[in-house]
């Protein structure tokens, strides 16, 4: 089971909370604090797992997480599941995200974190491993944003000021996601070509 | 209207939409939380609005501001609202929020049930998916139980997408509602062979959760996990079901045998780093789980070993971490075939990366021996030198004890050099365990009396330099050790070398800036100091010394009376008052130093942390009974009573009454110190036990001067530990020198009296003696103490509900089906009247009140029936037992009269046999599996294969638990074992034989004919409870004066694996008996073959030569052979003429003798039962290649379930589903014929309709089964 997926930057602001378990808000802030106090203090080349959070887990549990340029993607799971597996769903997560916002980079992540749990819902569900397969989740997304597309077409002309302040939104965020060019994530950037294939477990 | 309308939208122009939030939030950096107040604030008002749209906008906001921390719990109702949107963008967006701020304790869950059940049921794919992710997160008992059913339908749905989403959230169901498993279960199990290999993955991950808590109740999917895992391809689905197995495998040891070589080739061929770390990990549990010895499994230890070193040799970490910690797993078991890997390990401990270092460190308490302990210990202590983190320096602070103390302190030759270690370990700066090492330092001085010497002077070293401990404040964790070096060099004191020093050193000002409770050892222990100092010096005849003494503790013991805490201010004051008295007798010149010694006298022992537990209650002792009368209220009118008895102190007691407490508290406190002090079993509070200390109130406020230390702290005087090493090798060096010494003498002494003697070898580990004899006092335990401590489970592990029975589900009739209780609520009105009416909120709580409560006592209902069900099962159990009393004496009775013609078996007898014989099926057809191993080439292999595992499965299947049985390693076994078995299977046998034989003068011949009566009689005579083991199939072939030969029916023994393979091959066992006193041997089994049906030989013999049975029989003995036979076709019965010769011989003569006998084939012997799923079944029916027949059955007096059961269990057929009085029944040759049966009933009158691929194999098997129900 994954009992957590908690996405947070470099300074430790979150991006994405999932607990498939019910904490109070404060005791989830606190994880996402002790969590990210782990996880930022090592070192780019240890492992990728890690014993020892207090709040969440207990010896069962591990914390399993990645590390993409501004980001860390940590999923917290028992020992029922792989290790490397969740290593690889993180990296499957990751190329999802990349497809689905086109080279995703943190501000992404910042502006539609909505989103983001959309295509999450469609690879864990109450923290078991739902699907892995890109293909499928891209499809699967991709189809239910058709559906809402067609949905806000269909309301009052009202909407169509909205759809397009919307829009103007992420025209918006995409000039400050080329400002911030250091901010993409993609895991192409954080590893030479080689290296990601070494990754790719299977 | 309009205009409100049209006002709205206007507003709405304007409302932030999340995009906005988020750049406001990051523009405000400075006062973010006054920026997001009045965001929630705007959001209040949008919520109030009633367009749907602003509301999900806001819900969607207050999403984001619980990620961020806030709690948006008050907007429950408005998340419902847009929840029930008809729009899927809305409905999105409220199954979100949902998902992320609901929890069981959210009331407005309640009205929910019913929007979530129309969305579930929604024609939209997405509606139904988007509100199964949402309830995945948030389901409570009550969503559970009522959403359960329509979750159960969804399984089966249409898309696969919505399948796998119905089939996972079954787990969350099942863990909110445990009565829901049993009715999903076979669904799910169904859909481990879903076509979409999502689902099927789904599945898996379901069962595997399910399985991981309570894998005995998923022992009989092994099978067909096995078939998955040997089919799939999907590396996820692979991962979960390699573990799954890894669970499964401590609880049946036959299982593992079968997997090892599965899971070896998956080693050897696959690429995927984790499927190759699962594979790994789950052989390890195999060999845990089997017992060692045997010689195949020593090379997967070795393939495992070698595997996880090339991990642990790559370059990427995060193999490495994972390699060492499959390591520490094999190390549990097979220390040895680690420790050779003990350079890599040692390695690791240097690397960068503190993960990894700890995994080694892990590892490294494996790696110890009297030989390497010194050395590896000396390694770690260079490790803690260099650790920069306080983390892992702390972490190898405690791996260097505790390899040191593991097991009794089993590697420590030297004790000198380990007190050295601890004394050393007190040097480090900061770390938290000095109470670990404190009680080391305690538990080692106390229980090894010849360290005490060395102790007590390092000890004193270690108080006279305390300034260097307690310097520092970072250090104040080390100061623990102080307490542990006063105690000992009291305690010992008779062992120090100047008494005074320590004595002095003790009484310090220094000391009071310690926490108290070290102060109070300090004291106590000057005090004992103080005895035995008066006691060396009462000899002398100068009296000054004695008296300096005392004129010492006079002057420095005021300055403890005055510490704030209160224990040491106590004994203080006592000993104070004491020494002073002691004075005045000493200016007397009254010899006193006797008397204070006895303050003192008395060996301490050490008592084992568990014997408070294991005291037994005495008799007519009831701890929980009041003592007195349990006070009334009425007797304490401004102050409560309860406070007193309850935990928690009564702080808010106003301190009028704390003054009247505390002296009843006194009293009370000296009453029970009286009372444990008379009481032997109660432990007193010595310091060795393991306590944690508290810190004394105001420590804190004590000034503390600074020391700087520029230079590395050693305290002088002190012996490093690293000198120990060299002496101790020079000791072993010598130790070993004298012994070559004594052994060239005691060879020469022997060379002149006996001669030649062995050659001592390399030195061993028993060789290295230890430095000084070494008098490990064992912990006391009280008298009578119980035996093993009970370790209790978590009783709120919400998996413990789900310890359900699943075998007895599976889809074979006549098993206890549902009842009206289990199945899944359907749903109802009550839901819906609470959704009418959402603003009365009373009326829904009460609702909700009412709803738990019928839950609690249904719940309850619930229990009471399991266990009235465990009790009429026990009941049932009794009367099995009493029946089989009966038959055996029958049975007796047949003995005695055997030509008395026909015993019938009573209706009953065989009624109730019926049953349980098909609830045994199941369990069989696992034992089958588990026991069949691959078809041997040749033919004796498989006869020792055979007998060697007749005897587990028959134990097996005759109700002892398999868990608790070991299993014998077939090929280890002797020839006792055998020939024990064989007599025992003898016994049992020749009473099946006997009814048998009976019932032969009855039904001519033909074994499948005496079907139900055989099996009763069986029922009746198996000694043990569970009925019918598979194994007793038999039925006789031939026999004469001299040998009996008894065939099982064929397929049943046969390996499905091998027919899989190759679809021709039946196998035969024979069981042949000696009934004669002569000595049975060269028997040859010959069969003529026919042009269908061939008897497999070995390579190179004739098609007429006869086989060698591979065995001779005693008299009395009978043993059982295996013949592969290979059939061309299999569509028409067969009959086989064979011959067995063989030779009797006796004490003077041998005499050639033969027997023949018929082989009977039935078609129903090669039928294979396969489960089929429903699904399957009706395409199989659809497909249209199937041909048509069926059969009446007239005059059927039997219940349809044990119709039903017969079939299954004499023709080898599987009940797909049955719906009242009609049952579809599938079972496949092997050949890969498909039969399908429907059955149907209808008074006595029974229609089979039948179809299959092959119409002559077909009317063979109708006839068959006729013939099965004619007989009865």
């Amino acid at each position: 089971m994954i009992k957590a997926i908690l996405i947070f930057n470099n300074h430790g602001k979150p991006r994405l909370s999932k607990f498939y378990e019910h904490y109070n808000e404060d005791i989830e802030q606190q994880i996402i604090r002790e969590t990210f106090h782990l996880v930022s203090k090592r070192d780019e080349n240890v492992c990728n797992f890690l014993e020892g959070g207090m709040l969440i887990g207990g010896s069962d549990y591990k914390l399993i997480y990645r590390h993409y340029a501004t980001l860390y993607f940590v999923f917290c799971v028992d020992s029922s599941e792989s290790e490397l597996g969740i290593l690889d769903l993180i990296q499957v997560f990751v190329e999802t995200l990349d497809k689905c916002f086109e080279n995703v980079c943190e501000l992404d992540l910042i502006f539609h974190v909505d989103k983001v749990h959309n295509i999450l819902a469609e690879m864990v569900m109450g923290g078991m491993v739902l699907e892995t397969n890109m293909n499928e989740i891209i499809t699967q997304v991709d189809a239910q944003n058709k559906m809402e597309k067609s949905e806000v077409r269909l309301t009052l002309p009202v909407h169509y000021f909205y759809l397009s302040v919307y829009q103007a939104g992420q025209v918006d965020t995409g000039r400050y996601c080329r400002s911030a060019c250091s901010c993409r994530i993609s895991c192409k950037e954080h590893e030479p070509p080689g290296n990601a294939q070494k990754h790719q477990h299977w | 209207m309009a205009l409100k309308i049209v006002k709205g939208s206007i507003d709405r122009m304007f409302d932030k939409n999340l995009q906005d939030l988020v750049r406001g939030i990051r523009n405000h950096k400075e006062d973010e939380a006054k920026y997001i107040s009045t965001c929630i604030d705007e959001i209040k008002q949008e919520l109030k609005q009633d367009n749907i749209a602003v509301k999900a906008n806001a819900v969607c906001k207050l999403t984001y501001l619980q990620m961020l921390g806030y709690d948006v719990s008050w907007a429950a109702f408005n998340i419902v609202e847009v929840m029930s949107s008809s729009k899927f963008t809305y409905k999105r967006i409220g199954y979100l929020a949902a998902s992320q701020c609901f929890h069981e304790s959210t009331d407005v869950i309640m009205l929910t049930t019913n929007q979530i059940r129309k969305d579930l049921s929604s024609p939209n794919q997405y509606d139904t998916g988007v509100a199964l992710t949402g309830l995945s997160c948030f389901v409570t008992p009550d969503l559970a139980r009522d959403l359960a059913n329509d979750i159960m339908t969804l399984m089966s749905h249409t898309k696969p997408y919505i399948r796998k989403k119905a089939v996972l959230i079954m787990y969350k169901v099942f863990l909110k509602y445990p009565e829901s498993l049993r009715p999903a279960f076979p669904r799910l199990k169904e859909k481990l062979e879903d076509p979409d290999p999502g689902v099927q993955s789904a599945a898996v991950n379901v069962i595997c959760e399910l399985a991981r808590r309570n894998p005995k109740n998923y022992l009989s999917l092994a099978p067909l996990f096995f078939k998955l895992m040997t089919s799939s391809t999907n590396n996820w689905v692979l991962i979960k079901i390699i573990k799954l197995f890894g669970a499964l495998t401590p609880l049946e040891p036959r299982l593992g045998k079968k997997l090892i070589e599965p899971l070896t080739n998956l080693i050897h061929s696959t690429s995927a780093m984790s499927l190759l770390y699962e594979c790994v990990n789950t052989v390890i549990a195999v060999l845990i789980s089997l017992s060692s010895g045997m010689p195949n499994h020593s090379a997967s230890i070795q393939l495992c070993v070698q595997k996880l070193r090339i991990l642990i040799e790559d370059s990427d970490q995060n193999l490495k971490y994972l390699g060492l910690l499959a390591m520490s797993k094999i190390l549990k078991t097979h220390p040895k075939s680690v420790q050779s890997h003990k350079d890599l390990i040692l390695q690791c401990l240097d690397d960068k990366d503190e993960s990894i270092r700890l995994r080694a460190l892990d590892l490294l308490y494996g790696m110890v021996s009297k030989k390497n302990l010194m050395e590896i210990v000396k390694k770690l202590m260079l490790h803690v030198d260099k650790a920069e983190g306080t983390t892992y320096r702390d972490e190898l602070l405690t791996k260097i004890i505790d390899i040191c103390s593991q097991s009794n302190y089993q590697y420590i030759t030297n004790f000198e050099w380990y007190i050295s270690i601890l004394v050393e370990l007190t040097r480090l700066e900061g770390t938290r365990h000095g109470h670990l090492i404190a009680s080391q330092m305690l538990d080692v001085a106390i229980r090894v009396k010849a360290i005490r010497v060395f102790a007590v002077a390092q000890m004193a070293t270690l108080l006279d330099n305390a300034h260097l401990l307690t310097g520092n404040v970072q250090r104040k964790g080390i100061c623990e050790v102080l307490y542990a070096a006063a105690w000992i060099c009291g305690e010992f004191s008779e062992h120090l070398d100047n008494p005074t020093q320590t004595l002095e050193a003790m009484l310090r000002p220094k000391v009071a800036t310690l926490p108290g409770h070290i102060q109070a050892v300090y004291v106590q222990n000057a005090a004992k100091l103080f005895a035995t100092i008066l006691k060396s010096q009462e000899g002398n005849t100068d009296s000054t010394a004695a008296q300096e003494t005392s004129q010492l503790m006079i002057d420095r013991l005021p300055l403890f009376v005055q510490s704030a805490n209160l224990e040491v201010q106590e004994r203080a004051s006592c000993i104070l008052q004491l020494v002073k008295y002691i004075q005045k007798l000493q200016q007397k010149d009254v010899e006193i130093a006797e008397e204070v010694i006895a303050l003192f006298a008395g060996e301490l022992n050490p008592v084992a942390p568990k014997a408070q537990k294991k005291v037994p209650v005495p008799e007519g002792l009831d701890l929980d009974a009041w003592i007195n009368e349990p006070p009334s209220e009425s007797e304490s009118e401004d102050e409560q009573p309860r406070a007193i008895f309850a935990k928690e102190e009564p702080k808010h007691s106003r301190p009028r009454h704390t003054e009247v407490d505390e002296k009843e508290l006194a009293k009370r406190r000296e009453a029970r110190k009286q009372e444990q002090a008379n009481n032997p079993f109660y432990i007193k509070s010595s310091p060795s036990s393991q306590k944690v200390y508290q810190e004394a109130p105001g420590v804190e406020h004590i000034p503390v001067v600074q020391i700087d230390l520029s230079v590395p702290l050693k305290v002088p005087g002190l012996p490093m530990s690293d000198q120990y090493v060299k002496l101790e090798e020079e000791r072993r060096q010598k130790d070993k020198a004298e012994k070559k010494k004594k052994e060239k003498k005691k060879r020469k002494e022997k060379r002149s009296g006996r001669g030649k003697r062995h050659d001592s070898g390399p030195e061993s580990e028993e060789d290295i003696t230890p430095a000084h004899m070494v008098d490990i006092v064992t912990e006391e335990m009280p008298e009578n103490a119980l035996p093993s401590d009970d370790d209790d489970k978590d009783p709120n592990d919400p998996h413990k509900a789900l310890d359900i029975d699943l075998d007895n589900l599976m889809e074979m009739a006549g098993r206890r089906p549902l009842a009206d209780s289990e199945k899944l609520p359907v749903r109802s009105h009550r839901a819906a009247e609470v959704l009418k009416s959402p603003a009365q909120d009373g009326d829904a709580e009460s609702a909700v009140s009412q709803e738990t409560k019928k839950k609690s006592s249904k719940e309850k209902r619930e229990k009471k029936k399991d266990k009235d069900r465990d009790r009429k099962k026990s009941k049932e159990d009794k009367k099995k037992k009493k029946k089989k009393h009966k038959s055996e004496e029958k049975g007796e009775d047949l003995l005695g009269g055997q030509e008395d013609g026909p015993v019938g078996q009573s209706e009953e007898t065989s009624e109730v046999a019926a049953q349980p014989t098909s609830t045994t099926a199941e369990v069989s057809d696992l034992d089958f599996w588990l026991s069949n191993a691959p078809v041997p080439s040749n033919t004796q292999e498989a006869a020792t294969v055979a007998a060697a595992e007749a005897a587990p499965v028959s134990e097996l299947a005759s109700g002892t638990a398999p868990d608790s049985e070991p299993d014998e390693p077939k090929d280890t076994e002797t020839e006792e074992t055998k020939s024990s078995k064989h007599k025992k299977k003898k016994q049992k046998k020749e009473k099946e034989e006997k009814e048998k034989k009976k019932k032969k003068k009855h039904h001519h011949h033909h074994h499948h004919s005496d079907g139900g009566g055989e099996e009763s009689v069986q029922n009746g005579t198996v000694e043990e409870e569970e009925p019918l083991p598979p194994m007793s199939n038999y039925c006789l072939l031939a026999e004469n004066s001299y040998i009996k030969m008894m065939m099982e029916d064929a397929d049943q023994v046969n390996d499905i694996q091998g027919n899989l393979q190759d679809g021709s091959q039946v196998v035969v066992s024979v069981i042949f008996e000696n009934k004669c006193d002569s000595f049975l041997k060269s028997m040859e089994f010959n069969v003529l073959d026919s042009l269908n049906s061939k008897l497999q030989r070995p390579e190179g013999s004739g098609p007429h030569d006869g086989l060698t049975v591979p065995f001779q029989l005693p008299p009395g003995v009978s043993n059982e052979a295996r013949f592969v036979f290979t059939m061309q076709s299999i569509i028409m019965p067969q009959k086989l003429k064979g011959t067995l010769t063989f030779i009797v011989k006796n004490e003077d003569s041998s005499t050639h003798e033969k027997l023949d006998f018929k082989l009977h084939f039935t078609c129903t012997s090669y039928l294979i039962t396969t489960p089929c799923y429903s699904d399957a079944f009706a395409k199989l029916l659809e497909s249209g290649d199937l041909k048509c027949s069926s059969v009446k059955l007239e005059g059927v007096v039997m219940p349809f379930h044990h119709l039903l059961a017969r079939i299954c269990f004499r023709h080898h057929f599987s009940v797909v589903e049955r719906i009242d009085s009609c049952a579809s029944m599938y079972s496949r040759s092997i050949q890969d014929h498909h039969v399908c049966l429907l059955v149907k009933t209808s008074g006595q009158t029974v229609s089979i309709d039948a179809k299959c691929d092959e119409p002559t194999l077909l009317g063979n098997v109708l006839d068959e089964i006729k013939q099965t129900f004619s007989q009865c």
